[in-house]
């Protein structure tokens, strides 16, 4: 029995109710991004029919309903991560903004020639070019948390990488393997290096109940639009002594307590941050995402997912054998429902071509981890990756587009 | 609606699984290029072989990997060329782009009207490549089928390079 009651689910979610090719949508590609409720489409709708203005600078009834509507999403978002305090949300576009800004802020306030920043070898590529651009403009050093051979950290060496390092900036779920890494003893090494600890969240967040105080982390990235919310807005959590000590990262409306024109000084966190008019009704989205899930039980999500994803891991096995390689940790726990694989002979692009004449939405690349899959040796992967709306019935098509593919290929 | 039989002509899937030309030649006299596509991952390692006195496509050669579209075109652009005037290649390159729909003209601007390129390329045979024409009905693929072109393209203009 499912924690997850997937029919009713579907239901709630308008893209289901559509064919493509004249077959019921079978959506495998929730970890690049998830498809959106009534409820955050409700949600958005009304905010623009019935609240919008700009925010915070009104006095009028509806501007200050959108500001309180904005504010409550950032609530909501703080307590869905168990932020100790709703001003460490800050509002990006997306989790690459989110590192970014730490990139461009904190590190360049803080790192010289000669630091050190350890990263991984799963890292998304969102978590590897904003330090590659820094090491460059900077002689910062880029040290790499290799992989074991079942898909997991290798942390041997993990107190030698760490010596000297100024940021220990990680992944808690890999896009591509699925791995999840345990975060917690990792940010206590760090922490005992002197480090600080940037988590990657994007994959967790949507999958996994997150805390940020259990994980002990000083910033935290993820993306609205991977939680069943809207696109343009994500978040960053940093804690507030931190935020305080940066200095801004754009400049501009909102971020200000005062302009003249030998100067200015800066807004209060988290508002010193967000430049410019943000993304309001996307924020109202993001909120109503929260509120969707958080009902359905983050417990009762990751319940769900184990169980579609050790059918899908089994599926795989049981149906391919040898003829199918899948690029992650074949135990289930510790891993979260992202599967990526290879087809003997037939290329990921391919696959994903025949799928799709079956409405399986799969896909097919290097999904935006390109040193991973070089460490992988391998050009490209097929993913497959699931959330609440998907279920068994969602696998069996899967695996029976796949045997088609396979069939249509056979060398 | 396109059907994957469009796509996967049975001579593709031929070049896809027998490919032709597979191999490196000796850098010099052979130029090498490589071509990627950034978005897939796609690779073609085209070694091209002119002789300067004939202007003639003496030899190619093929490595790199990818999906069936880009393998099956890279196969089927060597069988094409060589042995070719390089003349007779440019207007193949120009010819196929325009069955994948890419009008260098309208994309880059040089006021041409097209009338001039339809009567140029009227005259050129296609043969086995214009089971790529399918392609064009899955935008996607396009990049796939041209990267061997580009390629080759890119290949051409350096070699005219070290020879000028
Ligand atoms: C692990 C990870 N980090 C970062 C990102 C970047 O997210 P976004 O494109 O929303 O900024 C992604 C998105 O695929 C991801 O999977």
């Amino acid at each position: 029995m499912s924690a997850l009651d997937v029919a009713t689910i579907k239901r709630d979610f308008p893209i289901f109710e559509r064919e493509v090719n004249g077959k019921r949508l079978v959506y495998l590609d929730s970890a690049s991004s998830a498809q959106k409720p009534l409820a955050v489409l409700d949600a958005m709708d009304d905010a623009y029919r019935n609240h919008y203005a700009n925010i915070h600078r009104g006095v009028y009834t509806i501007a200050e309903e959108a500001t309180a509507a904005f504010e409550d999403a950032r609530r909501k978002v703080a307590r869905f991560v168990n932020a100790p305090r709703t001003d460490e949300i800050v509002f990006t576009r997306n989790a690459t903004e989110s590192i970014n800004l730490v990139a461009y802020s904190w590190a360049r306030a803080n790192l010289n020639a000669g630091d050190a920043i350890v990263l991984s070898h799963m890292e998304h590529h969102a978590n590897v070019v904003p330090w590659q651009i820094l090491a460059a403009e900077r002689g910062v050093e880029l040290r790499w948390i290799p992989m074991t051979a079942d898909f997991r950290l290798d942390l041997t060496n993990l107190e030698q990488l760490l010596d000297g390092a100024r940021l220990l900036a990680i992944s808690a779920m890999s896009n591509v393997l699925g791995t999840i890494n345990d975060i917690r003893p990792l940010a206590d090494a760090a922490h005992a290096h002197g480090a600080l600890v940037l988590v990657d969240a994007c994959q967790y967040v949507p999958h996994v109940a997150t805390d940020v105080q259990q994980w002990d982390a000083d910033f935290i990235a993820f993306s609205s639009h991977k939680i069943l919310g809207p696109t343009g807005i994500g978040a960053l959590w940093a804690r507030k002594d931190l935020l305080e000590a940066m200095p801004p990262f754009l400049g501009g409306g909102e971020m200000i307590r005062d302009v003249r024109l030998d100067g200015f000084t800066t807004n209060d966190v988290p508002w010193k941050f967000e430049a410019g008019t943000p993304a309001i009704v996307e924020a109202v989205g993001f909120g109503a995402a929260i509120d969707y899930i958080s009902a359905l039980g983050m417990d009762a999500v990751r319940a769900h997912e184990l169980l579609v994803t050790r059918y899908a891991l089994d599926s795989l096995r049981d149906r391919f054998g040898d003829s199918l390689t899948i690029y992650g940790p074949s135990n289930v726990d510790g891993r979260g429902g992202a599967v990526s694989f290879l087809f003997d002979g037939i290329h990921a692009h391919d696959i994903s071509q025949v799928l799709d004449e079956d409405a399986v939405c799969v896909r097919a690349g290097h999904h935006c981890a390109k040193p991973l899959m070089r460490q992988l040796g391998v050009p490209a992967t097929t993913r497959a990756s699931f959330y609440v709306y998907n279920d068994e019935a969602d696998v069996d098509a899967l695996i029976e587009a796949l045997a088609k593919a396979q069939k249509f290929f056979a060398v | 609606m396109a059907g994957l039989e469009d796509l996967y002509r049975e001579i593709i899937l031929d070049h896809y699984r027998s490919p032709r030309n597979r191999g490196e030649l000796p850098v010099p006299p052979a130029h090498k290029v490589e071509g990627f596509n950034p978005l897939c991952g796609d690779e073609v390692v085209l070694f091209l072989d002119v002789d300067p006195e004939t202007d003639t496509v003496r030899d190619v050669k093929i490595a790199g990997q990818g999906c069936s579209i880009s393998q099956a075109s890279t196969s089927m652009m060597s069988a094409a060329v060589k042995g070719k005037p390089l003349s007779e290649v440019r207007q193949l390159i120009r010819a196929f782009k325009a069955l994948m729909s890419i009008h260098e003209s309208k994309l880059e601007g040089d006021g041409g009207d097209g009338s001039d390129l339809a009567a140029e390329l009227a005259g050129v045979r296609l043969g086995d490549l214009e089971a790529l024409q399918g392609v064009v009905k899955f935008p996607v693929r396009i990049k796939c089928a041209t990267l061997a072109w580009n390629t080759l393209q890119q290949a051409l203009d350096e070699t005219a390079q070290t020879q000028a």
